[in-house]
């Protein structure tokens, strides 16, 4: 048996939930082969051979596969993941989007979004917003799999000496073309692998509000993430919302402060180790899933909190 | 132009679903079902362009139990002008679901493919990039923005650090992401309108289409259950337990 895991990259920097995507493909076992595809990502691959568990690095180096466009990286894996026994990606954005396009090539059925390896042909998923696990098993010659980071504990980014083999194959499919993207600015730690988060919703009343809890976050060395509610509301970004449509997280920390707790949230936070939730309502269902629940205002309550820590 | 809208009938968001005794799947039975809610802005995205001169037709299209009538009812009462339903009484993967959906495509051939970026029952997050995949379309998934000019629709998506805006030749598959709109409300005249719209019902026999699977579910469980916490006085207290109780400070 051998695996594929695709690499999550931005070209010059190996993003951290490949390491959880490598921890999956050593549950399953066999050897493990990284594809890095970009445009000038050779710190990548070096980045990549250097992961423990890893026993080769494919580089496909090629201006077409520079902004990740699935119609030109697809058929990339497509081909080369055919020899395969699995192909792996993270359930980033990215790999979401290239994945099922590559299971859908190779005519297989994908399984998203594992979140544990039971045998090489059986993997638990969540569905219906986290509210059951459905334990599915593949027949398929190829397995297409996405990975959940939050079920599998990251391998050490170093210790490994893979090779790294340049790859030929150039695909341009053409019927796409990247014109531009525009990314939030955050010197805090990255929402999806924080040890500690902190979240605000609709009971931040604004977005000025939301400063008490990067006060607090950068106190407590926290990411920030929010509700669908006050992402709608225009208070923060969509690139903080944690749930079902947002970031899945599993901090061992998550002060959920001001949010009701819908179904939709709780698909995205409720693997946390410890959760903590501030809210004046004592009926929210954020309470049902709390470890430690404070009915209280916010805005009384955070602020007294960042004092205190 | 001509828009292609793919809706599911799936059990309605608010409804906390339970998982059956003999762990075969979760509980459907007298369950309310709605429209997926991405499946809504599909919809409404589809009719928004046709407001705006874009599209001159839209089509919906459902595969799923004779019951998912009642959806392709809804999206017509919302503005699609006609309705196709591929009749399946079996849970189809995602790639049965974008096989059939494909074979629609190629009967209607349609401009643009607007689906729902992901169903809230299965959580695949799968059907459109493989409709892509299959047409040989462009994608352009997690869609916030689409604007239609020329032979081109650019599609500003939602990514884990920001938005990204691609530039898709026509045909194309577009997905959509929560922010893209806001859906609007069927109103009664429409809705009794929307009976009288033509509604086509196909099977995956007649499409000429196999929907057999490499994937089984084997068993459903219930997620392990949370041990009940404790509501604490206060501030002080909290970060006492936090401390020393949970050791997470």
């Amino acid at each position: 048996m051998t695996i594929l895991v695709i690499a999550e990259h931005d070209n010059k920097v190996l993003a951290p939930a490949t390491l959880n995507t490598v921890a999956a493909a050593a549950k399953i076992g066999g050897d493990i082969h990284v594809l890095v595809a970009g445009q000038g990502a050779g710190a990548v691959a070096e980045a990549a051979a250097k992961v423990a568990g890893v026993s080769k690095v494919l580089l496909a180096d090629n201006a077409a596969y520079a902004h990740q466009l699935p119609e030109n990286v697809a058929p990339l894996v497509a081909e080369l993941g055919a020899g395969y026994s699995h192909i792996l990606a993270a359930a980033t954005s990215n790999g979401k989007n290239i994945l099922p396009r590559v299971a859908a090539q190779l005519d297989v059925d994908q399984i998203s979004e594992i979140v544990s390896v039971e045998s090489a042909d059986t993997f638990k998923r969540p569905i219906y917003a986290g509210n059951a696990i459905a334990t599915v098993q593949s027949t398929a010659g190829v397995k297409v799999i996405t990975v959940r980071a939050t079920g599998f504990d990251p391998v050490a980014a170093e210790g490994g000496s893979a090779a790294v083999e340049a790859v030929a194959a150039a695909h341009d499919a053409g019927t796409s073309s990247f014109v531009g993207e525009e990314l939030a600015k955050s010197d805090r730690p990255e929402l999806t692998a924080a040890k500690i988060v902190v979240s605000g919703g609709r009971g931040m009343q604004n977005g000025d509000n939301f400063k008490h809890l990067y006060a607090l976050a950068d106190k407590l060395g926290a990411a920030v993430g929010a509700s669908r509610a006050a992402v709608d509301a225009g208070f923060v970004p969509n690139d903080m919302q944690v749930g079902q449509t947002g970031k899945i997280v599993a901090p061992q920390l998550y002060i959920a402060v001001g949010i009701s707790g819908a179904i939709q949230h709780l698909a995205g936070m409720k693997d946390s180790k410890v959760i903590v939730a501030i809210n004046k309502d004592e009926e929210a269902p954020i309470f049902q899933v709390a470890d430690y629940g404070l009915v209280a205002d916010l805005f009384e309550a955070v602020p007294e909190l960042e004092k205190l820590v | 132009m001509k828009v292609l809208v793919a809706v599911k009938r799936v059990v309605d968001y608010n409804v906390k679903v339970r998982v059956k005794a003999d762990n075969s799947g979760v509980d459907l039975a007298n369950v309310k079902m709605s429209m997926n809610p991405f499946c809504e802005i599909a919809v409404e995205e589809a009719v928004r362009l046709k407001e705006k001169g874009v599209v001159t037709e839209i089509v919906v299209v459902s595969v799923g139990p004779s019951t998912a009538q009642e959806q392709l009812r809804t999206a017509l009462a919302l503005g699609a002008d006609r309705a196709v339903l591929v009749e399946s009484a079996e849970e189809l993967t995602s790639l049965a679901v974008a096989k059939l959906l494909k074979a629609v495509v190629d009967k209607e051939q349609p401009q643009l493919v607007i689906l729902g970026k992901q169903a809230i029952d299965s959580d695949n997050n799968q059907t459109g990039q493989m409709l892509a995949a299959l047409t040989g379309y462009g994608q352009g998934t997690f869609a916030s923005k689409v604007e239609v000019s020329g032979d081109s629709v650019a599609v500003t998506r939602e990514i884990d650090g920001g938005a990204q805006t691609v530039s898709l030749k026509l045909p194309a598959i577009v997905t959509t992401d929560l922010r893209l709109n806001e859906p609007r409300y069927a109103s009664l005249p429409n809705i009794m309108k929307a009976k009288k719209k033509p509604l086509e019902v196909l099977t995956p026999d007649a499409l000429g289409v196999s929907t057999a699977s490499t994937n089984k579910t084997v068993k459903v469980q219930a997620p392990a259950a949370r041990s009940a916490g404790i509501k604490v006085k206060s501030v002080a207290e909290l970060v006492e337990k936090l401390k020393n109780e949970a050791k997470v400070l």
